[in-house]
């Protein structure tokens, strides 16, 4: 057996205070343990962690910019073939549904303020799973599934009424676009593109803010930047890292359907 | 988390007022009473008076108080059909209500027990339309005394219960939004996010560490006072708003500068306690935290005219991004200060919320309070 280098860390903490205790308290406990990066939004998160490819992550829930749990999924979703895949902490002061979810799972969080003891059970914790490693693959899967459960158990948003028409404006025009004619919509930074057979559209608003709107049963996730009209998928053809290639009705493009929400296209 | 949403219920069940129970405890001792009085004037058996004027009593009572459940047994019907709440407010109650009901009952009442008692007697009474008789007169004397004493009575009774019921609704009312205020205040996130603060503080600079703990001291006292004192001093609220900036300070480091500006001369104005607060904590929340680089809060106030003008500003992302976020909090605490204002200042205070407009954007919310 050979000596393994040393593990790094990621702290994701947007309250410098936290990210400099943590780092203090995991220098007590974890000498050895290399920080490699320290940032203080998701997006910077996601960047760093594939810049660095760290053994660990320590993701705080609430952030600027992405949450603790949207910069996990943006990781599973592009993290490289045959890396081993980050073993996840999330970091929270009070998010009761997180908790819940995170109960049932095998990744670990952590509460604020955090208590000593329960800081070194999780070091350790994460030690026995380093020196344990399963393949790479193995482990992306186990995360993958995890997160598909925590993403499923965020709450529904409540109140939140069907969209019939896309009202999309260019200068003083306004298009109405009824919803069953859109093929695709995709994320733009803080702009949807919405897509049908013959042309586009951008509408302000982000895809979270539009999801809760559209039907499921109709409109499937199928990345986190990506919600189709299912009855406009041709095809899906899977590769070997898990994710799905789609062609679809009425255009020319091929969709990418992540390794999270690829499960959904398995032949009957 | 949607606080609100474990709150109990302010649905009370609407207030039992005819019950007719009292109505029918009150007619039997009126019947016993008329019985002992014919009896004296009469000096007949006391007996068969007894069964008679329980028997007229008793009609009377039936008219009025079955006429009652009936009539508002149909309205609820009606409302459930239409799809109303069917506990809206009864028909036919207190005096100009039961007056009718009063009428019928005399007229109806006295033939009916008549009727009734003499089945029950096997005797056979004057016909009341015989007006000149002794009996159809006393009969109709007390029968009419009777009906009054007792619409009198069981309206009045009506009246307290009523007036008893909605001084308890209005208590329970205020207590919940107490309660809610206190809840939206004591923010279990900020109050943990704090602690953790506070607890590497400890370690590294003991001296800054107390100084956070008087700010939360401070703080929490405030909140905990605040539903309770009725208006403070305009330099209290800039002092307890300060408390909760320096905490927010420590734990955002550089994403947050804050600026407050109150003129000597407003510095003993009184407004109701931590008016503010819910807009700062919505301009820390939604405008500045989700911000990569935060931002800056500007608290003012300013005198115009006869109003105090009092604005927060941040310079965050702006109305539209609190209005579409998914926390609906931030809806929350706009309503909790317009509720405020309005139990304080009836219509003349207001609260507006717009983009700041100028180039460093963000949201600005302005109240303007009346002086006097």
């Amino acid at each position: 057996m050979t000596t393994l280098p040393a593990p790094r860390c990621l702290i994701a903490e947007d309250e410098p205070l936290l990210a400099a205790g943590l780092r203090a308290d995991l220098a007590a406990l974890w000498p050895a343990l290399v920080v490699a990066a320290e940032v203080g939004d998701g997006a910077s998160a996601v960047a760093q962690a594939l810049a660095w490819r760290p053994e660990v992550c320590f993701l705080d829930i609430r952030m600027p910019a992405l949450s603790g749990l949207e910069a996990a999924q943006a990781l599973a979703e592009d993290w490289p073939e045959g890396v081993p895949f980050p073993l996840l902490v999330f970091v929270t002061a009070y998010d009761q549904y997180a908790l819940q979810a995170f109960d049932a799972q095998a990744v670990d969080y952590l509460v604020k303020p955090l208590d000593r003891q329960r800081l070194a059970a999780c070091v350790a914790r994460l030690q026995a799973r380093l020196a344990d490693r399963a393949p790479a693959a193995e482990a992306l899967q186990q995360t993958v599934a995890q997160l598909r459960t925590l993403l499923g158990a965020a709450p529904p948003q409540a109140g939140a009424t069907r969209l019939t028409v896309i009202q999309a404006q260019t200068g003083n025009l306004v298009r109405m676009v009824p919803v069953d004619e859109v093929i695709y919509f995709e994320a733009a930074d803080k702009y949807v593109r919405v897509v049908t057979a013959e042309r586009e559209h951008l509408i302000r608003l982000s895809l979270r803010e539009l999801l809760p709107q559209l039907d499921p049963a109709v409109f499937w996730q199928v990345h986190r930047g990506t919600v189709v009209q299912a009855r406009c998928i041709a095809s899906a053809r899977r590769d070997d890292s898990g994710k799905a290639f789609l062609s679809l009705h009425g255009r020319p493009e091929t969709l990418v359907a992540s390794r999270l929400y690829a499960h959904r296209f398995k032949g009957l | 988390m949607p606080t609100e949403a474990s709150l109990p219920s302010t649905a009370v069940p609407a207030p039992a007022v005819s019950r007719p129970w009292r109505g029918l405890l009150f007619t039997s001792v009126l019947c016993i009473a008329i019985a002992v009085v014919l009896t004296v004037l009469d000096r007949g058996g006391f007996g068969t008076k007894l069964v008679y004027s329980f028997a007229i009593g008793l009609s009377c009572w039936a008219v009025i108080d079955g006429m009652r459940i009936a009539v508002n047994g149909l309205v609820r019907r009606a409302r459930r059909r239409r799809g109303e709440t069917p506990d809206g407010p009864d028909f036919l109650v207190g005096w100009r209500g039961m007056l009718p009901l009063a009428l019928l009952a005399m007229l109806f009442g006295p033939p009916l027990g008549l009727t009734v008692g003499d089945a029950l007697t096997g005797g056979r009474s004057t016909s009341l339309l015989q007006f000149g008789a002794t009996s159809t007169r006393l009969t109709l004397a007390f029968s009419i005394i009777g009906t009054l004493a007792s619409v009198f009575v069981v309206s009045t009774l009506e009246r307290l219960a009523a007036a008893r019921a909605s001084a308890e609704r209005a208590q329970r009312v205020a207590a919940e939004a107490q309660l809610r205020l206190l809840q939206s205040q004591l923010e279990p996130h900020m109050l943990f996010n704090t602690l953790a603060n506070l607890r590497v503080l400890i370690g590294v600079d003991a001296a800054r560490a107390q100084a956070m703990l008087d700010h939360l001291n401070a703080y929490l006292r405030a909140t905990l006072s605040a539903s309770r004192a009725v208006q403070h001093p305009l330099a209290d609220e800039f002092a307890r708003l300060a408390d909760y900036l320096a905490l927010m300070a420590v734990r955002m480091g550089p994403r947050l500068q804050v600026r407050l500006d109150l003129p000597e001369e407003l510095a003993r104005l009184p407004v109701p306690p931590l008016l503010l607060q819910p807009l700062v904590e919505n301009s820390i929340k939604h405008g500045l935290e989700p911000q990569v680089d935060g931002g800056r809060i500007d608290i003012t106030a300013r005198r115009v005219g006869q109003q105090l003008v009092l604005a927060v500003r941040d310079t965050g992302a702006g109305p539209g991004a609190a209005a579409t976020c998914t926390d609906t909090s931030g809806g929350f605490g706009l309503v909790q200060v317009r509720e405020r204002l309005a139990t304080v200042y009836g219509g003349r205070a207001s609260l507006t919320l717009q983009a700041a407009g100028d180039a460093e954007g963000g949201t600005l919310a302005t109240l303007h309070l009346p002086l006097s």
